[in-house]
Protein backbone atom coordinates (compact mmCIF):
# COMPACT_ATOMS: atom_id res chain seq x y z
CA UNK A 1 0.00 0.00 0.00
CA UNK A 2 1.57 3.02 1.29
CA UNK A 3 5.65 3.56 1.72
CA UNK A 4 5.98 3.75 5.59
CA UNK A 5 7.47 6.89 6.57
CA UNK A 6 10.94 5.94 6.95
CA UNK A 7 10.92 5.37 3.24
CA UNK A 8 9.61 8.68 2.64
CA UNK A 9 11.60 10.64 4.48
CA UNK A 10 15.07 9.06 3.02
CA UNK A 11 13.64 9.99 -0.37
CA UNK A 12 13.66 13.75 0.63
CA UNK A 13 16.96 13.04 2.76
CA UNK A 14 18.71 11.73 0.07
CA UNK A 15 18.92 15.07 -1.21
CA UNK A 16 20.34 16.71 1.53
CA UNK A 17 23.91 17.28 2.27
CA UNK A 18 26.13 15.54 4.26
CA UNK A 19 25.67 16.70 8.06
CA UNK A 20 24.02 19.95 7.93
CA UNK A 21 21.13 21.99 9.10
CA UNK A 22 17.69 21.40 7.86
CA UNK A 23 16.66 23.69 5.52
CA UNK A 24 13.01 25.63 5.25
CA UNK A 25 12.74 23.55 1.81
CA UNK A 26 13.69 20.32 3.84
CA UNK A 27 11.29 21.29 6.75
CA UNK A 28 8.46 21.98 4.68
CA UNK A 29 9.05 18.50 2.66
CA UNK A 30 9.36 16.47 5.57
CA UNK A 31 6.32 18.06 7.12
CA UNK A 32 4.11 17.27 3.79
CA UNK A 33 5.17 13.97 4.39
CA UNK A 34 4.57 13.76 8.17
CA UNK A 35 1.07 15.27 7.28
CA UNK A 36 0.31 12.21 5.16
CA UNK A 37 1.05 9.54 7.12
CA UNK A 38 -1.20 11.38 10.18
CA UNK A 39 -3.52 11.55 7.72
CA UNK A 40 -3.55 7.95 6.49
CA UNK A 41 -3.41 7.29 10.67
CA UNK A 42 -6.98 8.67 11.18
CA UNK A 43 -5.92 11.42 13.10
CA UNK A 44 -8.21 14.25 12.43
CA UNK A 45 -7.24 17.79 10.30
CA UNK A 46 -7.19 20.37 13.18
CA UNK A 47 -4.85 18.00 14.60
CA UNK A 48 -2.64 17.32 12.37
CA UNK A 49 -2.07 20.83 11.73
CA UNK A 50 -1.82 21.89 15.34
CA UNK A 51 1.08 19.12 15.55
CA UNK A 52 2.75 19.83 12.24
CA UNK A 53 2.95 23.26 13.09
CA UNK A 54 5.06 22.16 15.81
CA UNK A 55 6.67 20.20 14.46
CA UNK A 56 7.79 22.19 12.40
CA UNK A 57 9.10 24.86 14.91
CA UNK A 58 10.83 21.96 16.66
CA UNK A 59 12.94 20.98 13.34
CA UNK A 60 13.78 24.17 11.83
CA UNK A 61 17.42 24.50 11.91
CA UNK A 62 17.89 21.01 13.85
CA UNK A 63 20.96 19.91 13.18
CA UNK A 64 20.85 16.82 11.23
CA UNK A 65 23.58 14.06 10.51
CA UNK A 66 23.75 12.20 7.01
CA UNK A 67 26.22 9.43 9.05
CA UNK A 68 23.38 8.83 11.57
CA UNK A 69 20.37 8.62 8.65
CA UNK A 70 18.26 11.88 8.56
CA UNK A 71 15.18 9.86 8.34
CA UNK A 72 15.26 7.90 11.56
CA UNK A 73 16.33 11.17 12.95
CA UNK A 74 13.92 13.02 12.31
CA UNK A 75 10.92 10.46 13.01
CA UNK A 76 12.94 10.05 16.82
CA UNK A 77 11.85 13.89 16.80
CA UNK A 78 8.35 13.01 15.48
CA UNK A 79 8.08 10.30 18.12
CA UNK A 80 9.14 12.06 20.52
CA UNK A 81 6.40 14.91 20.33
CA UNK A 82 3.77 12.27 20.08
CA UNK A 83 4.58 10.76 22.90
CA UNK A 84 4.43 14.01 24.70
CA UNK A 85 0.95 15.09 23.33
CA UNK A 86 -0.40 11.40 24.21
CA UNK A 87 0.29 12.14 27.45
CA UNK A 88 4.39 11.43 28.48
CA UNK A 89 3.28 8.63 31.42
CA UNK A 90 0.18 6.82 32.17
CA UNK A 91 -1.84 8.19 34.48
CA UNK A 92 -3.94 5.85 37.38
CA UNK A 93 -7.62 5.73 38.22
CA UNK A 94 -8.09 8.55 40.74
CA UNK A 95 -10.01 6.95 44.19
CA UNK A 96 -12.17 8.57 46.11
CA UNK A 97 -11.36 9.85 49.36
CA UNK A 98 -14.54 7.99 50.87
CA UNK A 99 -15.41 5.07 49.23
CA UNK A 100 -17.07 4.16 47.08
CA UNK A 101 -15.53 5.15 44.03
CA UNK A 102 -17.63 5.58 41.32
CA UNK A 103 -16.82 5.43 37.73
CA UNK A 104 -18.98 6.29 34.89
CA UNK A 105 -18.73 5.22 30.85
CA UNK A 106 -19.61 7.23 28.20
CA UNK A 107 -19.10 6.93 24.54
CA UNK A 108 -20.94 6.20 21.08
CA UNK A 109 -23.08 3.15 20.40
CA UNK A 110 -20.78 0.27 20.17
CA UNK A 111 -17.85 1.78 21.32
CA UNK A 112 -16.83 -0.72 23.93
CA UNK A 113 -18.35 0.30 27.30
CA UNK A 114 -20.19 -2.67 28.85
CA UNK A 115 -17.31 -4.54 27.84
CA UNK A 116 -14.93 -2.60 29.92
CA UNK A 117 -17.34 -2.48 32.80
CA UNK A 118 -16.43 -6.03 32.76
CA UNK A 119 -12.63 -5.57 32.27
CA UNK A 120 -12.45 -3.19 34.89
CA UNK A 121 -14.39 -4.88 37.52
CA UNK A 122 -12.12 -7.89 36.90
CA UNK A 123 -8.78 -5.95 37.50
CA UNK A 124 -10.09 -4.19 40.15
CA UNK A 125 -10.80 -6.91 42.40
CA UNK A 126 -7.98 -8.56 41.31
CA UNK A 127 -6.39 -5.56 42.81
CA UNK A 128 -8.38 -6.51 46.31
CA UNK A 129 -11.48 -4.18 45.85
CA UNK A 130 -14.54 -4.85 46.29
CA UNK A 131 -16.75 -3.53 42.71
CA UNK A 132 -20.53 -3.23 41.84
CA UNK A 133 -21.49 -2.83 38.39
CA UNK A 134 -24.11 -1.04 37.75
CA UNK A 135 -26.79 -1.51 34.63
CA UNK A 136 -28.01 1.96 33.62
CA UNK A 137 -27.85 1.02 30.03
CA UNK A 138 -31.83 0.20 29.86
CA UNK A 139 -32.06 1.26 26.43
CA UNK A 140 -30.09 -1.09 24.09
CA UNK A 141 -32.32 -4.51 23.79
CA UNK A 142 -30.07 -6.94 26.50
CA UNK A 143 -27.62 -4.68 27.71
CA UNK A 144 -28.78 -5.90 31.03
CA UNK A 145 -28.32 -9.17 30.30
CA UNK A 146 -24.66 -8.43 28.65
CA UNK A 147 -23.12 -7.14 31.82
CA UNK A 148 -24.57 -9.60 33.97
CA UNK A 149 -23.42 -12.25 32.02
CA UNK A 150 -19.98 -9.91 32.15
CA UNK A 151 -20.06 -9.54 36.14
CA UNK A 152 -20.64 -12.99 35.83
CA UNK A 153 -17.98 -14.02 34.35
CA UNK A 154 -16.05 -11.46 36.22
CA UNK A 155 -17.20 -12.69 39.80
CA UNK A 156 -18.63 -9.35 40.59
CA UNK A 157 -21.89 -8.14 41.62
CA UNK A 158 -24.48 -6.51 39.21
CA UNK A 159 -26.77 -4.02 40.20
CA UNK A 160 -29.48 -4.53 37.67
CA UNK A 161 -33.25 -3.13 39.40
CA UNK A 162 -34.31 -2.81 36.53
CA UNK A 163 -34.95 -4.71 33.07
CA UNK A 164 -33.90 -2.52 30.56
CA UNK A 165 -35.24 -2.93 26.85
CA UNK A 166 -36.84 0.76 27.35
CA UNK A 167 -37.99 -0.05 31.07
CA UNK A 168 -36.68 1.52 33.84
CA UNK A 169 -35.16 4.67 34.81
CA UNK A 170 -31.33 4.89 34.25
CA UNK A 171 -31.02 8.38 36.50
CA UNK A 172 -32.35 6.35 39.30
CA UNK A 173 -30.67 3.42 38.79
CA UNK A 174 -27.66 5.46 39.21
CA UNK A 175 -28.30 6.86 42.34
CA UNK A 176 -29.46 4.08 43.97
CA UNK A 177 -26.89 2.10 43.00
CA UNK A 178 -24.35 4.30 45.68
CA UNK A 179 -26.95 3.06 48.35
CA UNK A 180 -26.81 -0.49 47.36
CA UNK A 181 -22.69 -0.17 47.35
CA UNK A 182 -22.57 1.10 50.80
CA UNK A 183 -24.83 -1.46 52.45
CA UNK A 184 -22.93 -3.82 50.38
CA UNK A 185 -19.44 -2.68 51.29
CA UNK A 186 -18.40 -2.21 47.70
CA UNK A 187 -15.70 0.13 47.36
CA UNK A 188 -15.92 0.97 43.97
CA UNK A 189 -19.14 1.61 41.78
CA UNK A 190 -18.61 0.96 37.27
CA UNK A 191 -21.57 2.59 35.99
CA UNK A 192 -22.31 1.40 32.57
CA UNK A 193 -24.26 3.37 30.27
CA UNK A 194 -26.40 3.77 27.02
CA UNK A 195 -24.54 4.53 23.87
CA UNK A 196 -25.43 8.07 22.58
CA UNK A 197 -24.25 10.18 19.61
CA UNK A 198 -22.34 13.96 20.51
CA UNK A 199 -25.71 15.49 18.93
CA UNK A 200 -28.31 13.71 20.93
CA UNK A 201 -29.07 16.68 22.91
CA UNK A 202 -31.85 14.53 25.13
CA UNK A 203 -29.23 11.50 25.60
CA UNK A 204 -26.32 13.81 26.58
CA UNK A 205 -28.97 15.56 28.91
CA UNK A 206 -29.41 12.10 30.63
CA UNK A 207 -26.35 11.46 30.85
CA UNK A 208 -25.56 14.94 32.67
CA UNK A 209 -28.17 13.29 35.01
CA UNK A 210 -26.57 10.24 35.67
CA UNK A 211 -23.53 11.94 36.56
CA UNK A 212 -24.97 14.57 38.91
CA UNK A 213 -26.82 11.95 40.38
CA UNK A 214 -23.35 9.76 41.44
CA UNK A 215 -21.00 12.42 41.32
CA UNK A 216 -18.35 10.18 39.54
CA UNK A 217 -14.38 10.30 40.23
CA UNK A 218 -13.94 9.09 37.02
CA UNK A 219 -16.01 9.89 33.81
CA UNK A 220 -14.08 7.85 31.55
CA UNK A 221 -15.00 8.55 27.56
CA UNK A 222 -14.52 4.90 25.82
CA UNK A 223 -13.62 5.25 21.89
CA UNK A 224 -12.79 3.16 19.39
CA UNK A 225 -9.65 3.05 18.12
CA UNK A 226 -10.89 2.68 14.22
CA UNK A 227 -12.67 5.77 14.64
CA UNK A 228 -11.54 8.22 12.05
CA UNK A 229 -12.06 12.26 11.71
CA UNK A 230 -15.16 12.39 13.74
CA UNK A 231 -13.34 11.53 16.62
CA UNK A 232 -12.85 15.41 16.71
CA UNK A 233 -16.45 16.53 16.93
CA UNK A 234 -17.55 13.19 19.26
CA UNK A 235 -14.73 14.08 22.04
CA UNK A 236 -15.88 17.66 22.07
CA UNK A 237 -19.19 17.19 22.60
CA UNK A 238 -18.35 14.39 25.38
CA UNK A 239 -16.11 16.67 26.74
CA UNK A 240 -18.71 19.78 26.98
CA UNK A 241 -21.92 17.76 27.28
CA UNK A 242 -20.91 15.55 30.70
CA UNK A 243 -17.40 16.17 30.93
CA UNK A 244 -14.74 13.53 30.53
CA UNK A 245 -11.85 12.94 32.95
CA UNK A 246 -9.84 10.16 31.42
CA UNK A 247 -10.18 8.52 28.17
CA UNK A 248 -10.26 4.64 27.22
CA UNK A 249 -8.93 3.36 23.91
CA UNK A 250 -10.93 0.27 22.91
CA UNK A 251 -10.75 -2.49 20.02
CA UNK A 252 -6.92 -2.01 19.68
CA UNK A 253 -6.29 -5.43 18.94
CA UNK A 254 -7.48 -4.45 15.25
CA UNK A 255 -4.83 -3.31 12.85
CA UNK A 256 -6.58 0.45 13.02
CA UNK A 257 -3.42 2.78 13.32
CA UNK A 258 -5.20 4.54 15.59
CA UNK A 259 -4.91 8.19 14.90
CA UNK A 260 -7.75 8.80 17.07
CA UNK A 261 -5.78 8.87 20.03
CA UNK A 262 -4.07 11.87 19.39
CA UNK A 263 -7.00 13.65 18.34
CA UNK A 264 -8.68 13.17 21.25
CA UNK A 265 -5.90 13.45 23.60
CA UNK A 266 -5.42 16.91 21.77
CA UNK A 267 -9.60 17.92 22.09
CA UNK A 268 -10.33 16.94 25.47
CA UNK A 269 -6.54 17.16 26.96
CA UNK A 270 -7.66 14.17 29.54
CA UNK A 271 -5.23 11.69 29.47
CA UNK A 272 -5.88 7.65 27.60
CA UNK A 273 -5.57 5.78 30.66
CA UNK A 274 -6.39 2.35 29.37
CA UNK A 275 -6.11 0.26 26.16
CA UNK A 276 -8.91 -2.31 25.70
CA UNK A 277 -7.29 -4.93 23.61
CA UNK A 278 -9.69 -7.92 22.79
CA UNK A 279 -12.87 -9.37 23.57
CA UNK A 280 -11.98 -11.93 26.78
CA UNK A 281 -12.20 -9.73 29.67
CA UNK A 282 -8.56 -9.79 30.58
CA UNK A 283 -7.83 -8.21 27.92
CA UNK A 284 -6.80 -5.05 29.00
CA UNK A 285 -3.81 -2.95 29.68
CA UNK A 286 -3.03 0.97 31.00
CA UNK A 287 -2.51 2.85 28.14
CA UNK A 288 1.32 3.25 26.69
CA UNK A 289 1.54 6.35 24.72
CA UNK A 290 5.27 5.16 23.05
CA UNK A 291 3.52 1.95 21.77
CA UNK A 292 0.94 4.37 20.49
CA UNK A 293 3.11 6.75 19.11
CA UNK A 294 5.18 3.78 17.08
CA UNK A 295 1.66 2.29 16.19
CA UNK A 296 0.09 5.91 14.87
CA UNK A 297 3.71 6.44 13.06
CA UNK A 298 3.35 2.77 11.41
CA UNK A 299 6.74 1.29 13.28
CA UNK B 1 -6.64 34.51 -15.32
CA UNK B 2 -7.98 37.36 -13.28
CA UNK B 3 -11.11 35.82 -14.08
CA UNK B 4 -10.67 32.91 -11.99
CA UNK B 5 -11.59 32.70 -8.00
CA UNK B 6 -10.34 29.27 -7.48
CA UNK B 7 -7.40 29.87 -5.39
CA UNK B 8 -4.97 28.36 -3.43
CA UNK B 9 -7.50 28.30 -0.18
CA UNK B 10 -10.66 27.05 -2.53
CA UNK B 11 -8.54 24.09 -3.62
CA UNK B 12 -7.08 23.28 0.22
CA UNK B 13 -11.32 23.85 1.11
CA UNK B 14 -11.98 21.25 -1.14
CA UNK B 15 -9.15 18.84 0.27
CA UNK B 16 -10.64 19.34 3.46
CA UNK B 17 -13.86 18.72 3.15
CA UNK B 18 -13.18 15.39 1.73
CA UNK B 19 -10.07 14.50 4.28
CA UNK B 20 -12.40 15.87 6.71
CA UNK B 21 -15.38 13.03 5.58
CA UNK B 22 -13.16 10.36 6.17
CA UNK B 23 -12.60 9.88 2.28
CA UNK B 24 -8.92 9.38 2.54
CA UNK B 25 -5.62 10.67 1.15
CA UNK B 26 -5.42 8.33 -1.77
CA UNK B 27 -9.36 8.82 -3.10
CA UNK B 28 -8.83 12.49 -2.01
CA UNK B 29 -5.75 13.17 -3.86
CA UNK B 30 -7.65 11.38 -7.32
CA UNK B 31 -11.05 13.04 -7.43
CA UNK B 32 -9.26 16.47 -6.70
CA UNK B 33 -6.79 16.06 -9.55
CA UNK B 34 -10.30 14.78 -11.97
CA UNK B 35 -11.50 18.25 -10.38
CA UNK B 36 -9.06 20.19 -11.24
CA UNK B 37 -8.80 18.99 -14.88
CA UNK B 38 -12.40 19.58 -15.00
CA UNK B 39 -12.43 23.03 -13.69
CA UNK B 40 -9.93 23.51 -16.47
CA UNK B 41 -11.57 22.88 -18.90
CA UNK B 42 -14.61 23.99 -18.26
CA UNK B 43 -13.03 27.05 -17.19
CA UNK B 44 -15.35 27.28 -13.56
CA UNK B 45 -14.60 30.14 -12.30
CA UNK B 46 -16.69 30.06 -8.43
CA UNK B 47 -16.39 28.36 -5.40
CA UNK B 48 -20.09 27.46 -5.95
CA UNK B 49 -19.81 26.31 -9.24
CA UNK B 50 -16.74 23.82 -7.89
CA UNK B 51 -18.71 23.00 -4.89
CA UNK B 52 -21.59 21.20 -7.51
CA UNK B 53 -19.21 19.79 -9.58
CA UNK B 54 -17.44 18.22 -6.81
CA UNK B 55 -20.62 16.83 -5.60
CA UNK B 56 -20.76 15.43 -9.09
CA UNK B 57 -17.75 14.07 -9.47
CA UNK B 58 -18.14 12.50 -5.58
CA UNK B 59 -21.74 10.86 -6.66
CA UNK B 60 -19.87 9.44 -9.85
CA UNK B 61 -17.29 7.64 -7.82
CA UNK B 62 -20.24 5.96 -6.16
CA UNK B 63 -21.44 4.79 -9.67
CA UNK B 64 -24.75 5.59 -9.07
CA UNK B 65 -26.14 2.79 -11.83
CA UNK B 66 -25.12 -0.05 -9.54
CA UNK B 67 -27.92 -2.14 -8.20
CA UNK B 68 -28.46 -1.56 -5.21
CA UNK B 69 -31.21 -3.18 -3.98
CA UNK B 70 -31.50 -5.96 -1.50
CA UNK B 71 -31.75 -9.28 -2.31
CA UNK B 72 -34.15 -10.55 0.05
CA UNK B 73 -37.01 -12.31 -1.88
CA UNK B 74 -37.75 -16.27 -2.07
CA UNK B 75 -36.32 -17.15 -5.19
CA UNK B 76 -38.27 -20.95 -6.91
CA UNK B 77 -39.48 -21.50 -3.27
CA UNK B 78 -36.53 -21.51 -1.27
CA UNK B 79 -35.89 -18.89 1.13
CA UNK B 80 -33.06 -16.07 0.08
CA UNK B 81 -30.05 -16.14 2.51
CA UNK B 82 -28.61 -12.75 3.88
CA UNK B 83 -25.46 -13.47 5.73
CA UNK B 84 -24.54 -10.19 8.21
CA UNK B 85 -21.17 -10.00 8.72
CA UNK B 86 -18.69 -7.06 10.19
CA UNK B 87 -16.14 -5.99 13.26
CA UNK B 88 -17.55 -5.71 16.73
CA UNK B 89 -20.24 -3.45 17.50
CA UNK B 90 -20.65 -1.93 13.87
CA UNK B 91 -24.64 -2.81 14.66
CA UNK B 92 -25.43 -6.26 12.44
CA UNK B 93 -27.45 -7.23 15.02
CA UNK B 94 -29.85 -4.42 15.03
CA UNK B 95 -29.79 -4.20 11.06
CA UNK B 96 -30.92 -7.66 11.22
CA UNK B 97 -33.92 -6.38 13.35
CA UNK B 98 -34.40 -3.83 11.10
CA UNK B 99 -34.15 -5.51 7.68
CA UNK B 100 -36.36 -7.97 9.11
CA UNK B 101 -39.26 -5.21 10.40
CA UNK B 102 -39.02 -3.71 6.20
CA UNK B 103 -39.40 -7.35 5.53
CA UNK B 104 -42.15 -8.38 7.63
CA UNK B 105 -44.10 -5.26 7.06
CA UNK B 106 -44.13 -5.64 3.25
CA UNK B 107 -45.52 -9.42 4.16
CA UNK B 108 -42.63 -11.50 4.31
CA UNK B 109 -42.08 -13.84 6.51
CA UNK B 110 -38.89 -13.88 8.16
CA UNK B 111 -36.23 -16.45 10.25
CA UNK B 112 -33.50 -14.60 12.55
CA UNK B 113 -30.06 -17.35 12.51
CA UNK B 114 -28.40 -16.02 16.12
CA UNK B 115 -25.16 -17.11 14.67
CA UNK B 116 -23.41 -15.06 17.58
CA UNK B 117 -23.08 -17.80 19.82
CA UNK B 118 -19.91 -15.89 21.26
CA UNK B 119 -20.66 -12.55 22.81
CA UNK B 120 -22.48 -12.19 25.84
CA UNK B 121 -26.11 -12.13 25.23
CA UNK B 122 -25.84 -11.24 21.74
CA UNK B 123 -29.06 -14.24 21.20
CA UNK B 124 -30.92 -12.80 23.91
CA UNK B 125 -30.51 -9.09 21.72
CA UNK B 126 -31.27 -11.22 18.24
CA UNK B 127 -34.51 -12.58 19.90
CA UNK B 128 -35.91 -9.54 21.87
CA UNK B 129 -34.90 -7.86 17.82
CA UNK B 130 -37.19 -10.83 16.31
CA UNK B 131 -40.04 -10.35 19.30
CA UNK B 132 -40.16 -6.52 18.33
CA UNK B 133 -40.20 -7.15 14.32
CA UNK B 134 -42.40 -9.93 14.05
CA UNK B 135 -39.97 -12.04 13.19
CA UNK B 136 -38.91 -16.19 13.99
CA UNK B 137 -36.20 -16.53 16.06
CA UNK B 138 -32.99 -20.02 15.89
CA UNK B 139 -30.90 -20.21 17.89
CA UNK B 140 -28.12 -22.43 19.72
CA UNK B 141 -27.04 -23.09 23.18
CA UNK B 142 -23.89 -20.83 24.30
CA UNK B 143 -20.56 -21.50 22.89
CA UNK B 144 -22.60 -23.62 20.20
CA UNK B 145 -20.58 -24.30 16.79
CA UNK B 146 -21.89 -20.73 15.09
CA UNK B 147 -22.14 -22.84 11.41
CA UNK B 148 -24.44 -25.12 12.99
CA UNK B 149 -27.00 -22.72 13.97
CA UNK B 150 -26.59 -20.50 10.94
CA UNK B 151 -26.84 -23.99 9.27
CA UNK B 152 -30.06 -24.76 11.48
CA UNK B 153 -31.51 -21.31 10.68
CA UNK B 154 -31.64 -21.68 6.95
CA UNK B 155 -33.18 -25.54 7.91
CA UNK B 156 -35.54 -24.36 9.45
CA UNK B 157 -36.52 -21.23 7.10
CA UNK B 158 -36.61 -23.73 4.36
CA UNK B 159 -39.12 -26.27 6.12
CA UNK B 160 -41.22 -23.36 7.56
CA UNK B 161 -41.40 -22.01 4.01
CA UNK B 162 -40.22 -18.43 4.95
CA UNK B 163 -39.55 -15.94 2.52
CA UNK B 164 -36.23 -14.97 3.71
CA UNK B 165 -33.61 -16.24 6.58
CA UNK B 166 -31.34 -13.30 8.30
CA UNK B 167 -27.92 -14.76 9.59
CA UNK B 168 -26.29 -12.22 12.67
CA UNK B 169 -22.80 -13.20 13.04
CA UNK B 170 -20.39 -12.53 16.33
CA UNK B 171 -18.43 -9.26 15.60
CA UNK B 172 -14.70 -9.89 14.82
CA UNK B 173 -11.58 -8.01 13.64
CA UNK B 174 -10.57 -9.08 9.84
CA UNK B 175 -7.11 -9.22 11.10
CA UNK B 176 -8.58 -11.76 13.64
CA UNK B 177 -7.17 -14.89 11.15
CA UNK B 178 -8.53 -17.88 13.43
CA UNK B 179 -12.35 -15.90 13.46
CA UNK B 180 -11.98 -15.08 10.27
CA UNK B 181 -11.69 -18.76 8.83
CA UNK B 182 -14.68 -19.62 11.71
CA UNK B 183 -16.67 -16.96 9.33
CA UNK B 184 -15.80 -18.94 5.93
CA UNK B 185 -16.68 -21.86 7.70
CA UNK B 186 -20.56 -20.20 9.02
CA UNK B 187 -21.12 -19.20 5.00
CA UNK B 188 -19.59 -22.77 3.53
CA UNK B 189 -21.70 -24.85 5.81
CA UNK B 190 -25.02 -22.44 5.02
CA UNK B 191 -24.02 -22.66 1.53
CA UNK B 192 -24.83 -26.84 1.57
CA UNK B 193 -28.92 -25.48 1.39
CA UNK B 194 -27.90 -23.63 -1.55
CA UNK B 195 -26.16 -20.24 -2.43
CA UNK B 196 -26.22 -17.37 0.16
CA UNK B 197 -28.03 -14.35 -2.12
CA UNK B 198 -26.23 -11.75 -0.31
CA UNK B 199 -23.84 -11.01 2.10
CA UNK B 200 -23.84 -7.64 4.09
CA UNK B 201 -21.00 -5.95 5.31
CA UNK B 202 -21.89 -3.43 7.86
CA UNK B 203 -19.63 -0.66 8.37
CA UNK B 204 -19.90 2.12 11.18
CA UNK B 205 -20.00 5.56 9.55
CA UNK B 206 -17.62 6.81 12.49
CA UNK B 207 -14.83 4.37 10.87
CA UNK B 208 -11.90 6.01 9.39
CA UNK B 209 -9.05 4.45 7.11
CA UNK B 210 -9.44 1.00 8.29
CA UNK B 211 -13.03 0.13 7.10
CA UNK B 212 -11.30 -0.04 3.21
CA UNK B 213 -9.34 -2.85 5.48
CA UNK B 214 -12.67 -3.84 6.61
CA UNK B 215 -13.98 -4.46 3.25
CA UNK B 216 -11.03 -5.84 1.61
CA UNK B 217 -10.48 -8.97 4.33
CA UNK B 218 -14.44 -9.20 4.80
CA UNK B 219 -14.46 -9.83 1.03
CA UNK B 220 -11.74 -11.87 0.40
CA UNK B 221 -13.32 -14.54 2.99
CA UNK B 222 -17.17 -14.31 2.47
CA UNK B 223 -17.60 -12.11 -1.12
CA UNK B 224 -19.13 -9.45 0.54
CA UNK B 225 -22.07 -7.95 -2.39
CA UNK B 226 -23.38 -5.09 0.01
CA UNK B 227 -22.51 -2.54 2.31
CA UNK B 228 -24.94 -1.10 5.41
CA UNK B 229 -23.42 2.51 6.39
CA UNK B 230 -24.65 2.60 10.04
CA UNK B 231 -24.98 5.64 12.40
CA UNK B 232 -25.06 7.80 9.82
CA UNK B 233 -27.52 10.09 12.14
CA UNK B 234 -23.92 10.80 14.12
CA UNK B 235 -21.57 13.71 12.94
CA UNK B 236 -19.68 11.33 10.61
CA UNK B 237 -19.91 11.48 7.10
CA UNK B 238 -19.01 7.67 6.32
CA UNK B 239 -16.87 9.35 3.53
CA UNK B 240 -14.35 5.84 3.28
CA UNK B 241 -17.40 4.19 1.82
CA UNK B 242 -15.93 6.56 -1.50
CA UNK B 243 -13.08 4.29 -1.34
CA UNK B 244 -14.51 1.20 -0.84
CA UNK B 245 -16.59 1.73 -3.67
CA UNK B 246 -14.01 2.96 -5.88
CA UNK B 247 -11.30 0.22 -4.93
CA UNK B 248 -13.60 -2.94 -4.43
CA UNK B 249 -16.80 -2.01 -6.61
CA UNK B 250 -18.84 -3.07 -3.50
CA UNK B 251 -21.87 -0.81 -3.14
CA UNK B 252 -23.27 0.79 -0.19
CA UNK B 253 -26.98 -0.68 -0.15
CA UNK B 254 -28.76 0.65 3.02
CA UNK B 255 -28.09 3.02 5.49
CA UNK B 256 -28.73 3.34 9.46
CA UNK B 257 -30.26 6.23 10.64
CA UNK B 258 -30.77 5.14 14.72
CA UNK B 259 -31.46 2.77 17.27
CA UNK B 260 -35.10 2.01 16.65
CA UNK B 261 -36.78 -0.52 14.41
CA UNK B 262 -37.38 1.99 11.46
CA UNK B 263 -34.10 3.98 11.52
CA UNK B 264 -32.64 2.01 8.27
CA UNK B 265 -33.27 3.90 4.40
CA UNK B 266 -32.02 3.00 1.07
CA UNK B 267 -28.92 4.23 0.08
CA UNK B 268 -28.96 7.37 -1.90
CA UNK B 269 -26.23 8.41 -3.45
CA UNK B 270 -27.22 11.85 -4.28
CA UNK B 271 -28.14 12.61 -0.54
CA UNK B 272 -25.39 10.85 0.48
CA UNK B 273 -23.11 13.42 -1.24
CA UNK B 274 -25.24 16.56 -0.76
CA UNK B 275 -24.56 15.36 3.19
CA UNK B 276 -21.14 14.96 2.91
CA UNK B 277 -20.23 17.83 1.29
CA UNK B 278 -22.84 20.13 2.68
CA UNK B 279 -21.76 20.96 5.83
CA UNK B 280 -18.64 22.89 5.09
CA UNK B 281 -20.20 25.24 1.80
N1 LIG C 1 -11.85 -7.02 19.38
C1 LIG C 1 -12.34 -6.27 20.39
N2 LIG C 1 -13.65 -6.21 20.59
C2 LIG C 1 -14.10 -5.46 21.60
C3 LIG C 1 -13.28 -4.73 22.46
N3 LIG C 1 -14.05 -4.08 23.36
C4 LIG C 1 -15.31 -4.42 23.06
N4 LIG C 1 -15.36 -5.25 22.00
C5 LIG C 1 -16.52 -5.82 21.31
O1 LIG C 1 -17.20 -4.74 20.69
C6 LIG C 1 -18.58 -4.98 20.69
C7 LIG C 1 -19.28 -3.83 21.37
O2 LIG C 1 -18.86 -3.81 22.73
P1 LIG C 1 -19.81 -3.34 23.89
O3 LIG C 1 -19.04 -3.45 25.16
O4 LIG C 1 -21.12 -4.01 23.81
O5 LIG C 1 -19.96 -1.81 23.48
P2 LIG C 1 -20.89 -0.71 24.14
O6 LIG C 1 -20.17 0.57 24.05
O7 LIG C 1 -21.32 -1.15 25.49
O8 LIG C 1 -22.11 -0.72 23.13
P3 LIG C 1 -23.56 -0.04 23.36
O9 LIG C 1 -23.95 -0.32 24.77
O10 LIG C 1 -24.42 -0.70 22.35
O11 LIG C 1 -23.37 1.41 23.09
C8 LIG C 1 -18.76 -6.32 21.34
O12 LIG C 1 -18.76 -7.30 20.32
C9 LIG C 1 -17.54 -6.48 22.19
O13 LIG C 1 -17.21 -7.84 22.40
C10 LIG C 1 -11.86 -4.78 22.21
O14 LIG C 1 -11.05 -4.17 22.88
N5 LIG C 1 -11.46 -5.56 21.16
N1 LIG D 1 -27.12 5.93 16.38
C1 LIG D 1 -27.13 4.71 15.82
N2 LIG D 1 -26.85 3.65 16.59
C2 LIG D 1 -26.87 2.44 16.00
C3 LIG D 1 -27.17 2.26 14.63
N3 LIG D 1 -27.10 0.93 14.37
C4 LIG D 1 -26.77 0.32 15.53
N4 LIG D 1 -26.64 1.22 16.53
C5 LIG D 1 -26.27 0.98 17.93
O1 LIG D 1 -24.92 0.53 17.95
C6 LIG D 1 -24.72 -0.36 19.03
C7 LIG D 1 -24.16 -1.67 18.50
O2 LIG D 1 -25.14 -2.27 17.68
P1 LIG D 1 -25.24 -3.85 17.50
O3 LIG D 1 -26.32 -4.11 16.52
O4 LIG D 1 -25.29 -4.53 18.80
O5 LIG D 1 -23.82 -4.09 16.80
P2 LIG D 1 -23.18 -5.48 16.41
O6 LIG D 1 -22.39 -5.25 15.19
O7 LIG D 1 -24.21 -6.54 16.36
O8 LIG D 1 -22.22 -5.71 17.66
P3 LIG D 1 -21.45 -7.06 18.06
O9 LIG D 1 -22.37 -8.18 17.77
O10 LIG D 1 -21.17 -6.87 19.50
O11 LIG D 1 -20.23 -7.08 17.22
C8 LIG D 1 -26.08 -0.52 19.70
O12 LIG D 1 -26.14 0.39 20.79
C9 LIG D 1 -27.05 -0.09 18.63
O13 LIG D 1 -28.26 0.40 19.17
C10 LIG D 1 -27.45 3.43 13.84
O14 LIG D 1 -27.70 3.38 12.63
N5 LIG D 1 -27.41 4.62 14.49
K1 LIG E 1 -23.90 12.21 9.31
MG1 LIG F 1 -23.19 -1.29 26.30
MG1 LIG G 1 -24.30 -8.37 17.33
Amino acid sequence: MFDTLSDRLSGIFTKLRSKGRLTDADVDATAREIRLALLEADVALPVVKAFVARLKERARGAEVSQALNPAQQVIKIVHEELVATLGGEARRLQFAKNPPTVIMLAGLQGSGKTTLAGKLARWLKAQGHQPLLVAADLQRPNAVNQLQVLGGRAGVEVYAPQPGNGVGDPVSVARESIEHARRQMRDIVIVDTAGRLGIDAEMMRQAVNIRDAVDPDEVLFVIDAMVGQDAVATAEAFRDGVGISGVVLSKLDGDARGGAALSVRHVTGQPIIFASTGEKLEDFDVFHPDRMASRILGM
Amino acid sequence: LSRDKLDDDTWDEVEETLIGADVGVAATTDIVGKLRERARIHGTATATELRAMLADELVAALDPQMDRTLAARPQDGRPAVLLVVGVNGAGKTTTCGKIARVLVADGHTVVLGAADTFRAAAAEQLATWAGRVGAEVVRGPEGADPASVAFDAVKRGIDAGVDTVLIDTAGRLQNKVGLMDELGKVKRVVEKHGPVDETLLILDATTGQNGLEQARVFTEVVDVTGVVLTKLDGTAKGGIVIAVQRKLGIPVKLVGLGEGPDDLAPFDARQFVDALVGADA
